[in-house]
């Protein structure tokens, strides 16, 4: 067999562009899926009354179900409820942010749990309100403790963006497998992408690890 | 300054943690509250801000009851200071930003003013050069100095303190209570839960012992220690000072 991986050289220009469409994807979703997971683990912890069941409910219903699947309805369902057409980019966003928030949220709830009552009694102490007390010595402690797994979770929904050729988004994966077909260089385009998501994935889980030790360390 | 009447309070449905405690704390008085682990000495100075609340009874702090429905309690907490045992210094901020913190969140202070006051304060508990250390480079009895500090900057008209040297090495102990006669002799209003009682003899009012959640005595200190009227006390005193 010859290989012949010029082809990737040749189609930088379209790889580029998948790839950033893949990491825009990934950081809105970390950022949305953070905020609304913060939200919902903030509802379940102050036990808001109604609010901190349906908090329950949401996280418990987004766990029990396939990503692709939540890809798929939502790609339908946004169209219909905003009553007019939207961008597939859109769509999936908010697919993305639903369920990944689902998964942040019993991040950070374990995150806050793990920071001392006497920390909550100390803050509340000298006159701060309990949402002053959360924002200001809580949560910065929480999202400490927790940044390697809120990390880890992010690499997941790195690779887990390449589902969206479901939608017909072109993200790097399909980016590159157009130009595969198109140039018939399947096994060179499929060896890069593979390269590609792996040095990426690897290079960032050894980067959590030393920071796992770093904070152990501490 | 500080009134407590008929408090009761339960954790659950059985267990009652304070049984009809009355108190009174005037304006510059020292009570130390003592009696064996578990009697509910943390629960009832922790009653005193609010942070534990109770189900009967009332508190009444510079003529405010906390039970009343139109108190601001964040607000009546912010004049109440309070030193814990294990210190509770915020990890993630350095010791200026501790003291800092409440000034500013709560107080409303300018930044120039909150460092001005940090500033003083660290001087007066003798810590000015650790004054950009986290609390984790301190030692524990800088850290409690450092926690008294912080309750100070909200200039609070009374100060709590929940066995503020019982997780503090033997050796450190005379830095963090130094510093706590020097503000009794100031005049300053304290509730302070201690078996120090070196530390009671010398500058305590009265002395409160509890029991079973229960307030077995309240003497003056010359009294308390001179002749304690309950067996409970006398057999409490007789294994601290002891031991
Ligand atoms: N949140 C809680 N829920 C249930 N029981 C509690 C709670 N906090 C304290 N207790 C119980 O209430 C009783 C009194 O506790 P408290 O901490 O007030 O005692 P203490 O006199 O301060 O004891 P120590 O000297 O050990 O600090 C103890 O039996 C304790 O187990
Ligand atoms: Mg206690």
């Amino acid at each position: 067999m010859d290989l012949d991986f010029s082809v990737i050289p040749a189609n930088s220009e379209l790889l580029v562009e998948g790839m950033k469409m893949t990491f825009l994807l990934t950081a809105l979703a970390i950022v949305g899926g953070m905020i609304l997971g913060t939200f919902l683990a903030l509802l379940r912890i102050a036990k808001v009354p109604v609010l901190a069941q349906i908090a329950a409910a949401y996280v418990n219903f987004f766990r029990s179900l396939p990503l692709i699947l939540v890809i798929f309805w939502l790609f339908f369902l946004v169209p219909l409820i905003m009553g007019r057409p939207v961008g597939a980019f859109s769509s999936v966003l908010v697919a993305f942010i639903l369920f990944e928030a689902a998964y942040y949220s019993e991040i950070i709830r374990a995150g806050i749990n793990s920071v001392s009552t006497g920390q909550l009694a100390a803050a509340r102490a000298i006159g701060m309100t309990y949402w002053q007390s959360m924002t200001n010595v809580v949560l910065p402690q929480a999202f400490r403790a927790m940044t390697p797994i809120l990390l880890t979770q992010a690499i997941i929904l790195f690779q887990d963006t390449s589902l969206v050729y479901v939608v017909g988004l072109r993200d790097f994966l399909v980016s590159a497998e157009i130009v595969a077909n198109r140039d018939q260089r399947l096994v060179e385009m499929f060896l890069f992408v593979a390269v590609v998501y792996f040095v990426l994935c690897f290079t960032a889980s050894l980067g959590v690890k030393q920071l796992q030790r770093k904070f152990a360390n501490d | 300054m500080i009134e407590m009447m008929a408090v009761n309070k339960w954790y659950g449905k059985d267990f009652q943690v304070l049984k009809d405690c009355s108190l009174k704390v005037a304006k510059g008085e020292v009570i130390v509250v003592c009696g064996p682990s578990g009697s509910g000495k943390s629960t009832l100075i922790k009653t005193v801000n609010g942070l534990e609340p109770i189900n009967s009874g009332d508190i009444v702090v510079d003529g405010v009851s906390i039970t009343a429905k139109s108190t601001n309690l964040d607000k009546m907490r912010s004049r109440i200071g309070m030193v814990f045992q294990n210190f509770e210094l915020f990890p993630h901020m350095n010791v200026t930003d501790n003291i800092e913190i409440g000034q500013i969140k709560v107080l409303g202070r300018s930044d120039e003013e909150a460092s001005e006051k940090a500033a003083a304060l660290l001087k007066r508990v003798d810590l000015s050069e650790h004054a950009l250390k986290f609390p984790s480079q301190l030692s524990g009895g800088q850290q409690q100095r450092v926690a008294i500090a912080r309750g100070l900057a909200m200039e609070p008209m009374a100060m709590l303190f929940d066995e503020p040297t019982s997780a503090l090495d033997p050796e450190m102990i005379n830095e963090v209570l130094d510093v706590m006669v020097s503000l009794a002799g100031e005049g300053m209003t304290m509730m302070v839960v201690t078996h120090e009682m070196g530390f009671a003899r010398k500058v305590a009012d009265r002395v409160v012992f509890m029991d079973y959640g229960e307030i077995v005595e309240d003497a003056k200190s010359d009294d308390f220690f001179g002749s304690p009227r309950s067996a409970r006390a006398q057999d409490f005193l007789s294994k601290i000072l002891n031991h």
